[in-house]
């Protein structure tokens, strides 16, 4: 059914750099997620105004659009600006480290929310008698809090891992050799362009397979003590 | 710093912005229609009612907007002595065609999953009431069950109209001149990078904040009974 005329090699190869993007991206955005949340929840009334203008405008603006604009509009933005101040500079960003730091980004501002909503649900009492136990915030943070939003935020995290997942896509546009660039060759070379998209959508369709089986095991695992 | 151009293809821009509202629209209710059919299989108790409409569902899901355009855009070609005989080909020709076509079923997959948990998660007793009293289940859908539901299910259906009035974007990538490929297209001749998709991610910002003002507007009028 699949037959791609060798072709298919190539789209398993770009699913190696699709996960590599997938996972760091993931990363950085839980990253961005823990310190937003710890900013939107904290005293700082200039920290709860940055980070909420934060999720507001990223969540407001389509991925491709944010995507273009840093992949295209920022190394212009940055050369037009120091040829004013009279500099010349060449910017140029590699696909793979535009791909990583635009989906960051942009799903960092969804795990902000679910960050938020599972520090939420860790009971106050427990950081109360923490702080009476006399452990610094910092200590707090890392003994009490974390663990147990780490918990809640799993079927969060889940979702905003699917929805990058297949974000990773739109990286195409900006040349990386990800599967759905590998896809477009296969599909020009051999003049299959159907068979050669299904063979793309079936490679997500095991990609959110696996998510989900590892989604459940995660479940589990940190249910254990409450069960 | 240009930024003379955005105003000089205002004019153009407007049109895109018209596009990208007209696309938003048709998706919505041709999904609408569809989801409520897919939500109404997926709650069946038939097997091979619930099987078709779990497996679109899962697979519109499962996989990327940008695969799903290009599998009907580039894909219906490889059809296209099948396609013509029965006299469609001239539509899956058409880019805007092939992009209110994917667009309407991937929001129908995506509300069809929440039509269906809100329907399910309305009372059981009430339905037990309805059926005692002698409603049949047509007038126990349209008068206990449907208003509810869409209580229920309305803040996530008004996050998933966002998501698709979003998603819209990447229609430019198959040709038709939305917002973005109208940017793109001015930004070929212009070389205004930042410039061009500065003023249209504000564009989208401006849609989106509309879009949930009115929504939230709608949610207070629909749950006034609680106040």
């Amino acid at each position: 059914m699949f037959d791609l005329e060798g072709y298919s090699y190539a789209i398993f190869l770009g699913l190696e750099q699709t996960l590599l993007v997938g996972l760091l991206a993931m990363l950085l955005a839980c990253t961005i997620g823990v310190f937003g949340a710890l900013a939107k929840t904290s005293s700082s009334h200039t920290l709860r105004v940055v980070a909420s203008f934060y999720t507001a405008t990223i969540r407001g603006i389509p991925e491709l659009i944010l995507l273009l604009l840093i992949f295209y509009g920022v190394p212009t933005l940055l050369q037009d600006s120091a040829a004013s101040l009279g500099l010349e500079m060449i910017v140029d960003l590699n696909p793979f480290i535009a791909g990583v730091i635009t989906l960051g980004f942009i799903y960092g501002a969804f795990s902000v929310e679910v960050f938020r909503g599972a520090f939420g649900q860790v009971p106050v009492g427990q950081i109360e008698a923490a702080r009476a136990m006399g452990m610094r915030p910092w200590l707090i943070f890392y003994r009490i809090l974390f663990p147990q939003a780490l918990r809640f935020s799993i079927p969060g995290l889940s979702n905003v891992w699917m929805l990058l997942i297949k974000a990773t896509a739109l990286i195409s546009v900006i040349q990386l050799d990800e599967v759905m660039r590998m896809t477009k060759i296969a599909a020009n070379a051999t003049q299959k362009p159907f068979t050669a998209y299904l063979f793309a959508a079936l490679l997500f369709l095991a990609i959110t397979l696996v998510s989900m089986v590892i989604q459940k095991y995660l479940e589990n695992k940190y249910a254990r003590g409450y069960q | 710093m240009s930024w003379y151009i955005v105003w000089d293809n205002a004019g153009w821009l407007l049109e895109g912005f018209w596009v990208t509202l007209q696309l938003t629209a048709s998706a919505v209710i041709i999904g609408l229609v569809l989801a409520l059919v897919l939500a109404l299989l997926t709650l069946s108790t038939h097997r091979y009612y619930r099987w078709p409409a779990e497996t679109i569902t899962f697979f519109f899901r499962g996989t990327p907007l940008l695969v799903q355009l290009f599998l009907v855009y580039y894909g219906s070609g490889q059809f296209r002595d099948e396609l013509d005989s029965i006299g469609l080909w001239s539509l899956f020709r058409e880019a805007y065609f092939c992009a209110i076509f994917v667009l309407a079923l991937n929001t129908a997959a995506y509300s069809a999953e929440i039509f269906s948990g809100a329907i399910r998660s309305v009372d059981k007793n009430q339905i037990e009431a309805g059926r005692a009293v002698g409603m049949t289940s047509l007038v126990l859908y349209r008068r206990i069950v449907l208003p509810q539901a869409m209580r229920i299910g309305w803040t996530s259906y008004s996050n998933e109209i966002i998501f698709i009035m979003q998603a819209t974007s990447l229609v430019s990538i198959i040709t038709v001149l939305d917002l973005t490929g109208v940017a793109g297209r001015i930004i070929s001749k212009t070389f205004a990078i930042y410039e061009v998709y500065i003023a249209i991610a504000l564009m989208y910002l401006v849609i989106t904040y509309s879009m949930v003002f009115i929504f939230s507007r709608l949610e207070k009028r629909l749950n006034r009974h609680k106040m």
